[in-house]
């Protein structure tokens, strides 16, 4: 039903492995449908690549929903392309002119080695994870949900803050290589709620330093906040940053004791 | 072998807690001793595996994705069902079991549905300590919905993303014991075979999707959490790597899979828009809550939604369904609006859609609440179709979202192969023929935190100072290279045809015969179709590229070679269940209205296949399901 009319130029980069040479390549497509979505249109090169007897190219996808956090790539230098707030899978080729030259590329940082062409390695975030991003409630041990009452307005910033989809575009969008939006939202999400409270200090000390070893640092350029397909707000950093300052002077033996 | 479902005795609210009582216990300094592997992290596998390591085993965790927070539990939209009664509104366990068993269309084991139902309550409370953001009342309680079929609202939720926050809060669990050195994460890293010996599950043969190494990891026993099987359609809700593979290998030592006709055609998604689509989105079934569903009420009428005036729209499960109207159960929503598209009723482009209208809603509450009930799921549509719901109604039409069928487990999650337990989506035990809404993520959650955790220990308990088999053992050695023949053989074929395509072919012939309506001819023209497409698929595909890297069109072969020999047992569990319960309808066996006809004197039992080989007739084993609390009665949502 819909017209399959789009011409597209897509330079795409192409890596073998983690450790080889990687090199931008230029494919032709016609046939383009504008219904189609930005990795749709992937799948459609790759089907033409796979019939002429190259390799397909390899990109990290899985839900298709904007939710599950694989796919993302460099769309012409932006993380997700051009469309606020949408994850690379819910972008839709009617965002872009036929005849347009289009520049794919991994999300790229040095915390993000490439796995092959634009697949890359963010376990990093799974670092920062297991360093404090959690509540430690081993199973079993939780009183009634209704006995710990959370204010509906906090409820609702600490989900604000939850429905980060750990893609790691805000680290690509960032000059730094920073990755204080992803930590921040993740802190944030717990460190808002009562329950989060009692690991509050050791939680933004070991996430933030996890952090560091692998990521660049913020010097506030906001381009995470505009790359994030979630929308997540920087207004987390600041306060992840707030937190941060009163958890150290919390690990000073006697200034802990002096600031409640 | 007959299947002993070890369903424990006395009455059904004291079953569980009898059975806790009864079960061995492994000391908990002992527990380091038992190493158990878990497959999958979504709910039912994160959970496991964070609780198994807090209790102090040693667990290995295998995960496909790049972080085990992409798993596709992520997806769910809905909510988490728990009879905490905190409305009000005369729930109960009893009520969430009555519930779930009738909704399953009598086809569950009620021993089951009972546990289920009483350890929902204990998720809210586990989920809402880690943190899980749960909608809110003002005064900060939890705040419910009414979903998907019930007349109680026992549905918590966190916005449209309630999925995501409760695999997120496993996730957290698991990487803390993951941080901890409580147990070990292997990444990217895929299993390709279960391995038995002496007719134990003993560990699994895995394949590193970055660097191809394979490798095996040695248990006491073998989780598998590794989801269902609804994209053998190819096209369906779930997530593009969503796969049969760990269960069908597993299958192919030896497990029976149970039921894998029960396949759950979800009533609210977008329409297929063209041939390149490359899968469906689901809207969640919440929006029913405010949308009312219709059609017009001639074939053919090409008018815009807002030129067709109300005397000429016909909701038809308002009038079809007066007491639950558009409230009804998935299948028969699903196969209603199936209906009205055969007759030519369907709208949009392709007349493959029925509408789902909140013009009456937005009159009623205002847009500004609609929009803070649903403003995710418009903003996900108006991307996809490039429609406004605020302003038109959405095009919706059914599609493949859920399996209730898979590996066959006894009460205690265990499959028949000691050792191999199986949870959430993977296993056959709780739904029955058909899931309700907002179940699934109470299903998962309630095994992997709530029922394993107890379970296995009775398993474990016996081996304790036993020698185990080790991964030098001949029997891993001989997974390893079986395994490595597949692979070289995938890529020496050097066909023409791609994986998808292949794939695509195969999913038409399902959907087309063993979709939302089946038929014995229609099943038999499958089953005779299916073993050409699987000759071609390992005479005339193309997997380019090499083991040594990753490869992804080496992964998607494994997995399809996988659907096209699946596909043909849900076919034939198909033709083999003469009668239509739930999910599972087959025409010949309907009401006057067209409804769904049981036939409980011959088919109150799961069908639980033993594998024979490729192209033979598989055994046919039955466990016979009893109803002794909830009545056998035909579902009526009248």
């Amino acid at each position: 039903m819909s017209l399959s009319n789009m011409k597209l130029k897509v330079t795409v980069w192409r890596q073998a492995g983690p450790n080889a040479q990687g090199a931008f390549k230029d494919y032709d497509l016609d046939n383009i449908s504008p219904e189609m979505s930005f990795l749709e249109m992937l799948d459609t090169l790759n089907e033409q690549l796979n019939d002429r007897g190259e390799e397909p190219i390899a990109f990290d996808h899985d839900c298709r929903e904007g939710i599950c956090g694989s796919c993302g790539v460099m769309i012409d230098g932006v993380p997700h392309g051009p469309e606020r707030g949408t994850a690379t899978c819910q972008l839709h080729m009617r965002k872009f002119q036929s005849g347009a030259h289009i520049k794919i590329e991994p999300f790229r940082a040095s915390s993000f080695p490439i796995n092959k062409d634009l697949s890359v390695d963010r376990s990093a975030f799974d670092r920062i994870i297991e360093s404090g991003g959690y509540i430690s409630a081993p199973t079993g041990t939780a009183p009634d949900a209704n006995l710990i009452p959370i204010p509906k307005g906090v409820a609702d910033v600490s989900m604000d803050a939850a429905q980060c989809i750990g893609c790691g575009a805000c680290v690509a969008a960032c000059p730094n290589g920073a990755a204080q939006l992803f930590t921040s939202a993740k802190i944030q999400h717990l460190n808002l709620m009562p329950q989060g409270q009692a690991e509050r200090w050791d939680r933004t000390i070991n996430m933030v330093d996890t952090m560091e070893n692998f990521f660049g640092s913020c010097t506030n350029h906001g381009e995470c906040e505009a790359a994030c397909p979630k929308e997540i707000s920087i207004d987390f950093i600041a306060l992840m940053n707030r937190d941060f300052v009163k958890a150290q002077l919390k690990q000073r033996r006697l200034a802990g004791q002096v600031f409640p | 072998m007959t299947l002993e479902s070890n369903i424990p005795e006395g009455a059904i609210a004291d079953k569980w807690d009898n059975h806790k009582f009864n079960v061995k216990l492994v000391n908990p300094a002992n527990k380091r001793k038992f190493t158990i592997i878990v497959v999958g992290t979504g709910l039912a596998g994160a959970s496991a595996a964070a609780s198994l390591a807090e209790l102090g085993y040693d667990v290995k965790i295998v995960s496909f994705h790049d972080s085990p927070r992409r798993a596709h539990s992520i997806a769910a939209q809905g909510g988490i069902n728990a009879a905490k009664n905190y409305k009000n509104d005369g729930d109960s366990v009893h009520r969430l079991f009555y519930d779930t068993v009738k909704g399953g269309d009598f086809r569950a084991r009620e021993a089951n549905v009972h546990r289920l139902a009483q350890v929902s309550v204990n998720i809210i409370d586990q989920c809402a300590a880690q943190g899980v953001p749960f909608a809110r009342e003002y005064g900060g309680m939890l705040d419910n919905r009414s979903f998907g079929g019930a007349q109680v609202s026992r549905t918590f939720y966190a916005r449209g993303q309630t999925g995501q926050q409760l695999l997120l809060g496993a996730y957290q669990a698991m990487m803390r014991v993951v941080g901890l050195g409580m147990a070990e994460l292997y990444n990217r890293t895929e299993v390709l075979e279960v391995v038995v010996k002496d007719g134990v599950a003993c560990g699994v043969v895995c394949r590193n999707l970055v660097s191809g190494e394979v490798f095996s990891l040695a248990g006491h026993a073998v989780v598998m959490a590794t989801g269902g099987y609804g994209n053998a359609f190819y096209l369906s809700t779930n997530a593009m790597q969503s796969n049969v593979t760990a269960a069908w290998r597993a299958h192919k030592q030896g497990a029976y899979f149970a039921n894998p006709c029960y396949t759950q055609i979800h009533p609210t998604c977008i329409p297929a828009s063209d041939d390149f689509q490359s899968k469906l989105t689901l809207m969640s079934e919440s929006l029913r809550n405010d949308g009312r569903i219709w059609v017009p009420k001639e074939a053919n009428d090409t008018r815009p939604a807002a030129q067709i005036p109300e005397e000429d729209r016909d909701y038809y499960l308002e009038r079809r369904y007066p007491a639950f109207g558009n409230l009804v159960p998935r299948d028969i929503a699903s196969r209603a609006a199936k209906r009205e598209v055969d007759n030519g009723r369907g709208v949009g482009p392709q007349k493959n859609g029925v509408f789902l209208d909140f013009g009456a809603a937005i009159d009623r509450l205002g847009e500004d609440v609609i929009r803070d009930r649903y403003d995710n799921l418009f903003e996900m549509y108006d991307r996809i179709t490039d429609e406004n719901p605020y302003k038109m109604p959405m095009r919706i039409y059914p599609a493949v979202h859920y399996t209730m069928g898979g590996l066959w487990v006894d009460y205690n999650l265990m499959s028949n192969l000691p050792g191999l337990y199986v949870l959430g989506e993977a296993n056959f035990s709780d739904h029955g023929a058909n899931r309700l809404g907002a179940s699934a993520l109470m299903q998962g959650l309630a095994d992997g935190y709530f029922v394993l955790p107890y379970t296995i220990g009775d398993y474990l308990a016996p081996m304790l100072g036993k020698p185990v088999v080790t991964a030098a053992d001949p029997a891993f050695k001989a997974a390893e290279t079986k395994v490595g023949d597949l692979t070289k053989k995938m890529l020496s074929i050097k066909g023409k045809r791609s994986v998808d395509d292949i794939h695509r072919e195969l999913g038409k012939v399902l959907w087309d015969n063993c979709g939302m309506g089946r038929t014995e001819a229609t099943l038999t023209k499958a089953i005779s179709e299916i073993p050409a497409i699987r000759e071609e698929f390992w005479t005339n595909v193309k997997v380019l590229g090499s083991n040594e890297s990753m490869n992804q069109s080496l992964e998607r072969a494994g997995r399809v070679a996988d659907f096209l020999e699946f596909g043909e047992l849900m076919c034939r569990d198909a033709l083999h269940r003469k009668e239509s319960c739930g999910g599972h309808f087959r025409e010949e066996y309907q009401t006057e209205d067209g409804e769904a006809l049981r036939d409980d004197e011959n088919f109150a039992y799961v069908g639980a296949w033993e594998w024979e080989g490729v192209g033979n007739d598989p055994t046919l084993h039955k466990e016979q399901l009893t109803f002794e609390n909830v009545h056998l009665a035909t579902r009526s949502y009248k």
